[in-house]
């Protein structure tokens, strides 16, 4: 060797880079045993707001136990295929938020803690949860990988001055008033002859809403997205008619803004209703937007159904929808992150928090607290008790939702920039439902 | 590009490779011995920590996703994925049925792919050249221009691209209340820029913008190394700007040109941030290039076999249309360098 010191110091930079590269790849698993990490979904108004509703309560919980968590928020947009990677990777946060409805797809890939035992001991039995809540931890038959935290559920939203503007004295009960009541509502404000105020207005680019409204339009006409033995049948002719009614509101009748079609979060349609440029709207929680923008002339009322007094399946007006809480199986920290599950299912987090987020407790106990009175509140426990049915407890859930809210996006996208006819949504759903058997 | 007589002259002179009947071997033959046969180790010592990561970055998951593409990777093995079941070539006969949706929307994607690639490499190159040869004469505010041209490039992808998504927006973006409000086009009615038929040109336009100041400056550096006097002698027989640009400049940054053109189309091949930041998860039909089509197989249906063979079909295409390339376009001056 000519110059053995070149060697060496070639080795040792080797030697360091190797060893910088594996520090690397440890570091988030070195976090001390007093501290948990806790991925939260956007609650609130916004990510700041979110966890500036959630201090409080994780400062008692620290103060309690002496645990500190380490909180992130994530958006609904990224929500799924954060966790989704987490999952693959097998390193993830220490408990987290779910959607509820992606409890069996996520229970299937087993990164998750059984609800059974020390866990299950701590949440204080299920018999503590609403029933149709803790329904949708997991798929029947099985033990659940996840615990109800909030419930919500679909109701109407309307702007109260806009709707005696228009003349509308009270709110529509069956899907054709609800469109003549769109339509009333729909008009030119500033004389330029172009609508510039809408009845109607909804997130058309959110693929979870939008696979919402599928399931809900699907059993209101009579159809569901799977049959009796589990394939999909999206593009039969209930669920054509069903998305088609969603569709045609911008469509056909023209009560809804094309330019919703580019909508993807939530809040912009709530923010529509409380400027005046929309009067009515499907949401689960928009009292946090009023109470944040101190908008006062909103009324809450059912789903429409096709039929006033529909029951049954046709009465659905929403999934039973609602966040759940998981622990990560690959937890360095199992016992805490169970201590802070048992936490924020207590009964006055339970309150405390559904409170800030306007849900609804999961717990009964909670449930009758001062805080839950009002009408709205009355308004969404009736939908979720009497008019709400789970999304499919199944394992392509997520596929589900994916499939066939993309589908109804690209309508409504077609429907803002030229015209959708019957044949184009039963190809579209035709083509989901092809991918989702695929997938199978 | 042509090829007339005065072509090959200069680009000849800048290369001595091309002079050499046969590069490589007869250098190997004339050339004084190598100093000794003992080769120190230091080489590839050096060379060491690159291999490494290089191993552990790029060719370890290269062969995953090719592994992947041979097993069937759902939801309900992934976390346990070493032992899902292996299905031989299904998820290429599931992604290349061209009766199915699946196969249909690979092959129209495919070929829509292609001609974006065109598209945005042809502007790209374009700008870049006039913006290279602009700048390649000396004026005053040549410097504010070139930092000025080179903004889109330093900017992080994502803040721009954000940025243009914004802009495009329909009822509030920049591009509408310009072209809308202030000049009153389409007759006063708002076109949708990320919807629909619209959303390929909108793609088109923020990956120029993105890609072109890197053209520039590639061509701008191959343009500092053609001598003045060879434009002057052109000039003096009487040669038009139009002729010197065609018969000199040109062929003089040929071999950066070979390489640009390659690297780029590359790139724009496998464009995933843009539309993924403009569009969201699932693109507009109208404009779903490949690599955002495997992203929606692999994690908005699940299929990780199905994204997987679409990857690796896309990884031979793209390696044959390299190695080709190189073989083919790139100078071969490499053995002398």
């Amino acid at each position: 060797m000519k110059n053995p010191l070149k060697v060496l110091s070639a080795f040792a930079a080797t030697a360091a880079m190797a060893l910088s590269l594996s520090a690397c790849g440890g570091g988030s698993s070195q976090a001390s045993s007093d501290t948990i990490t806790y991925w939260a979904s956007d609650q609130g108004n916004s990510l700041d707001d979110t966890a500036a509703k959630l201090k409080p309560s994780l400062d008692r919980f620290t103060e309690k136990t002496g645990v500190k968590v380490q909180l992130e928020v994530i958006s609904w947009t990224d929500l799924y295929n954060r966790i989704l990677t987490a999952v693959t990777s097998g390193d993830g946060p220490d408990v987290l938020n779910i959607g509820n409805t992606w409890a069996v797809t996520l229970q299937e890939t087993g990164a998750f803690e059984p609800v059974e035992g020390e866990l299950l001991e701590a949440v204080g039995g299920k018999d503590r949860f609403l029933k149709t809540s803790w329904s949708t931890g997991g798929a029947e038959g099985k033990t659940p990988t996840s615990v109800p935290l909030y419930g919500l559920a679909y109701n109407m939203y309307y702007n109260t001055k806009m709707f005696k503007e228009a003349g509308i004295e009270k709110a529509p009960t069956t899907w054709d008033e609800f469109v003549a009541d769109a339509k009333k509502l729909t008009k030119d404000t500033n004389g330029d002859g172009k609508p510039d105020q809408w009845g109607f207005t909804a997130a058309g680019a959110s693929v979870s809403a939008n696979s919402h409204q599928a399931f809900v339009r699907g059993l209101q006409n009579g159809g569901t997205l799977f049959d009796a033995e589990g394939k999909p049948t999206f593009d039969s002719d209930p669920q054509v008619e069903g998305v088609k009614q969603f569709v045609d509101l911008m469509a056909t009748h023209k009560v809804m803004s094309p330019s919703d079609a580019e909508l993807s979060q939530g809040s912009q349609k709530v923010d529509n209703v409380i400027n005046g440029k929309a009067a009515m709207m499907f949401d689960q929680s928009p009292l946090k937007n009023f109470a944040a923008r101190d908008f006062k002339d909103w009324g809450v009322a059912p789903i429409p159904m096709m039929t006033a007094g529909a029951t049954g399946d046709a009465g659905t007006q929403s999934h039973v929808a609602g966040i759940n809480l998981s622990v990560f199986k690959n937890s360095d920290n199992k016992a805490n992150a169970i201590k802070l599950a048992a936490f924020l299912t207590s009964d006055e987090e339970q309150v405390a928090l559904n409170k800030a987020y306007s849900s609804l407790p999961v717990v009964t106990t909670a449930s009758s607290d001062a805080a839950f009175q009002t009408e709205e509140v009355k308004a969404k426990n009736d939908a979720l008790a009497n008019h709400s049915l789970p999304m499919p407890l199944i394992a392509k859930e997520g596929q589900m939702e994916t499939l066939t809210g993309t589908a109804i996006k690209n309508l409504f996208a077609k429907a803002a920039t030229g015209t959708v006819s019957e044949d184009d949504i039963r190809a579209a759903l035709k083509d989901a439902n092809n991918q989702m058997a695929a997938a199978q | 590009m042509s090829h007339s007589a005065l072509d090959s002259g200069p680009a000849a002179a800048g290369s001595t490779a091309a002079l050499d009947p046969e590069p490589g071997q007869p250098k190997a033959a004339t050339a004084p011995p190598v100093r000794k046969r003992r080769r120190s180790f230091l080489p590839y010592g050096l060379i060491l920590p690159a291999a490494i990561l290089e191993l552990l970055i790029h060719i370890g998951p290269m062969l995953l996703g090719i592994w992947i593409a041979f097993i069937s990777l759902t939801q309900l093995n992934l976390t346990n994925w070493l032992n899902a079941p292996f299905v031989g070539l299904q998820n290429f006969v599931n992604g290349l049925n061209p009766e199915s949706t699946i196969g249909q929307a690979f092959f129209s994607t495919v070929g829509r792919t292609l001609g974006y690639t065109v598209l945005v490499v042809g502007f790209s190159w374009v700008l870049g050249m006039a913006g290279a040869v602009f700048l390649s004469s000396n004026f005053k505010g040549r410097a504010v221009l070139r930092t000025f041209f080179l903004v889109p490039y330093a900017l992080p992808a994502y803040v721009g691209t954000i940025a243009w998504a914004f802009m495009f927006n329909q009822r509030d973006g920049a591009v509408n209340q310009i072209l809308v409000d202030t000049f009153h086009l389409f007759g006063d009615e708002r076109p949708f820029w990320l919807l629909g038929e619209n959303s390929f040109g909108a793609m088109i336009v923020v990956n120029v913008w993105q890609l072109w100041p890197f053209a520039f400056l590639m061509l701008m550096a191959a343009l500092q190394n053609v001598p003045t006097d060879v434009y002057e002698a052109a000039a003096i027989d009487g040669a038009s700007l139009w002729q010197q640009f065609r018969t000199i400049t040109l062929p003089m940054v040929r071999p950066a040109n070979g390489v640009l053109l390659m690297v780029m189309s590359l790139w724009t091949f496998n464009q995933f941030n843009i539309p993924f930041v403009l569009f969201g998860a699932s693109s507009p039909k109208e404009a779903t290039l490949i690599s955002p089509l495997i992203y929606q197989n692999s994690f908005g249906s699940w299929n990780f076999g199905l994204g997987g063979a679409m990857s690796v079909l896309l990884l031979i295409a793209l390696f044959i249309a390299s190695v080709f390339y190189i073989r083919m376009v790139l100078p071969k001056g490499a053995d002398n360098d």
